[in-house]
């Protein structure tokens, strides 16, 4: 027997929302053997991992808190995608979105006042942005490919990162811990409810934000077309090197919110650890969820969970928390490879002997 | 030794995993293939060879677990991009992500403990010249695999029947389709090269460089590696040279920190990435020859049709 990919004369609209799910389940089983090749009851393992979370209300309220910056920077992000351009430096963005936000609080702490936070977020924002600018101007200037260039700053910004808080920005109270000063009552955002802040509603808006803008508007349309056919959209007037810039800074703004808004909204001081690997992550929940705003705030949800499930995993069945990363990589595979079936049919054909094949001939 | 041997010394241990990555990445490129996936595979190989050798006690054995784990992980890429036909560049990352968390988990066991060497090898003699002795007769056998390596991959590309036909695979795969040259089986078979050398590159970390697992110890190498291949606009020989030259700008920083140079040593750590980054955006600033030298059906589906 021997599988063929036959091309479909069009993509398939069912297996659109098909594939995530195929993945999904896909997933599942792979942790079943997963889990029993460490040695635990595969049954009992996924409970702990992917259900139990879902069932308490801290962790449900710890999901949100770890969905807000993946669905922040996985919607950019699935607008760069869409537009062609490969940003996968979003880890630095973040970082330097998180450093640039934390300038006003750290270095003028007794600058109090209703406009402190925003001009924190905004300093974040463009903190994310100007990240961002550096591959996006070599790609445009120079040509340089946008994927490597934006990976290694990501290395740039985390030591970048790791130097203010151990040398100039090092908290004088910190009893040499190597973290910044706590940030004062008005650079903090406000809590919702527990764990959760406001940053889950930036997160609400830049999803439905992002969907107009894709799907509504002409500005979207053309950073469609200019990623699936950019020659058609350099005959619409559509400007390559403007779309590529475009969609770089606002991924890359996004990203510096999801930053400045991790460090400001949960944790409340700049240390060298304050992303768990959102800004890769973030990939994931962008093709999880089809490059589609609001399929990326579900993914975020979904690998919010791979998260906390991790955690929970490592509590209560003495498994390695790396297995969080492992399910996350896992999921992307799975929906790479279901993702054939938008584009082609598996055609199954029976394999012909080659003696066959010589009695057919005259 | 003198200052300088050690210099040059350090200069080539840092190099060599840099060129060993970058001839896999090379010719599974020259294939038409771009495999992301190198940091991913390096790390896996890293800790499979590293673990190959706690658990037989053999340093040799280690190194061939290294090329197995870069294989088995390269296969999966392979499985993805040529069978499934999906996304190469959305792959290598995935591959790359899901490299880092196997490793973390299955490195768990392994962190603190002391590694098994690769030994140098001292060559009578030849060795104890005066200045070019330990330089050119003492590395261990890797290095010299590795130069070996970049020689047999020019050969073969340019030289060979079996090359030829890998970079027509990857500069038109429609015509060397038609002209019965097996596309998806050449392209299989350099992802699978790939594999094997970037498996590799991850065990020279863990099994000379620094015998000891430390988790994600391959701290970008990956991605400098491809970078390399850029660098090297697709030529075996050129990307020795640049390895040497990356190799340098890695070992510049521990020397500059040795030598007390008043900066941070964040800044000096940072100095191979933003390297880097400028070495890409010199070579990409003549657009005419980079467009030339990358083949053209770099990372473009292809499936067959009968």
């Amino acid at each position: 027997m021997r599988i063929e990919l036959r091309h479909r004369t069009e993509d398939s609209r069912l297996m659109v929302w098909l594939s995530p799910l195929l993945a999904l389940g896909l997933t599942l089983v792979f942790g079943t053997f997963l889990f029993a090749a460490l040695g635990h009851d595969p049954f009992r393992a996924l409970y702990v991992y992917f259900v139990k979370p879902l069932t308490e209300a801290w962790s449900l309220e710890e999901i949100v808190v770890k969905a807000t910056p993946l669905a922040l920077i996985g919607v950019g992000l699935a607008l760069v995608f869409r537009a062609n351009v490969w940003n996968i430096g979003a880890e630095g963005q973040y970082t330097v979105g998180a450093i640039c936000g934390s300038v006003l609080p750290v270095m003028l702490p007794d600058l109090q006042g209703p406009l402190l936070l925003p001009a924190v977020l905004v300093c974040g924002a463009f903190g994310g942005m100007a990240w961002a600018a550096i591959p996006a101007f070599f790609r445009v200037r120079f040509g340089a490919n946008e994927i490597l260039t934006s990976l290694m700053l990501v290395y740039v910004a985390q030591l970048l990162l790791d130097w203010l808080v151990r040398g100039p920005w090092r908290n004088p109270e910190g009893y040499n811990f190597p973290e910044s000063r706590l940030f004062e009552a008005d650079a903090v955002i406000p809590a919702l409810a527990g764990r959760m802040h406001f940053g889950t509603i930036f997160a609400l808006v830049a999803v439905a934000a992002l969907a107009i803008v894709l799907g509504r508007t002409l500005k979207g349309f053309e950073f469609r077309v200019i990623g699936a056919a950019p020659r058609a959209g350099a005959f619409a007037g559509f400007s390559e090197r403007r779309s590529i810039v475009a969609v770089l800074l606002i991924s890359g703004g996004l990203a510096g919110v999801a930053g400045i808004g991790e460090v400001s909204g949960t944790i409340g001081q700049l240390h060298p650890s304050i992303s768990p690997g959102y800004g890769f992550t973030a990939i994931i929940a962008a093709f999880l969820g089809r490059l589609n705003p609001l399929g990326v705030l579900f993914a975020s949800l979904l690998l919010a969970l791979t998260y906390i499930g991790g955690e929970a995993a490592q509590v209560s069945l003495g498994v390695s928390d790396k297995i969080a990363r492992v399910f996350q990589g896992a999921i992307l595979i799975f929906v790479l490879a279901c993702d054939v079936f938008i584009r082609y049919r598996l055609h199954f054909q029976p394999m012909r002997r080659p003696a066959a094949r010589a009695e057919d001939a005259p | 030794m003198t200052g300088f041997e050690a210099v040059v010394l350090t200069i080539v241990t840092a190099a060599t995993p840099l060129l060993i990555a970058a001839l896999g990445e090379l010719v599974t490129e020259r294939s038409g293939v771009l495999n992301l996936g190198v940091e991913g595979m390096m790390i896996v190989g890293a800790v499979t060879g590293f673990a190959g050798a706690q658990l037989t006690g053999s340093p040799y054995l280690g190194v061939i677990a290294a090329m197995a784990g870069g294989m088995a992980l390269s296969s999966l890429f392979g499985f993805l991009v040529l069978r499934l036909a999906a996304n190469q560049v959305a792959s290598g990352l995935a591959l790359t992500l899901l490299g880092l968390g196997l490793s973390g988990m299955i490195g768990e066991a392994f962190i603190g403990q002391p590694g098994l060497k690769l030994e140098r090898i001292d060559i009578p003699f030849l060795t104890d010249l005066p200045v070019v002795g330990t330089i050119l007769f003492g590395q261990d056998p890797l290095v010299y695999a590795s130069v070996t390596l970049a020689v047999c991959v020019s050969r073969f590309l340019f030289r060979t029947r079996a090359g030829l036909a890998l970079r027509a695979v990857g500069n038109n795969h429609a015509s060397a389709h038609m002209l019965g040259v097996h596309v998806i089986r050449t392209r299989f078979l350099a992802v699978l090269f790939g594999g094997a050398c970037s498996g590799l590159a991850g065990g020279y970390l863990s099994l000379a460089y620094t015998p000891q697992w430390v988790e994600g110890m391959t701290a970008g190498r990956g991605w400098i590696a491809l970078a390399l291949v850029v660098f090297a606009s697709w030529m075996p020989l050129r990307a020795a040279v640049g390895a040497y030259l990356f190799g340098g700008a890695l070992i510049l920083q521990f020397h500059a920190q040795a030598e007390g140079i008043p900066l941070p040593s964040q800044f000096l750590s940072a100095l191979p990435y933003i390297a880097t980054v400028a070495a890409l955006v010199i070579l990409s600033r003549d657009r005419w020859t980079a467009r030339n030298d990358s083949p053209s059906c770099l990372g473009q589906v292809f499936v067959p049709d009968r």
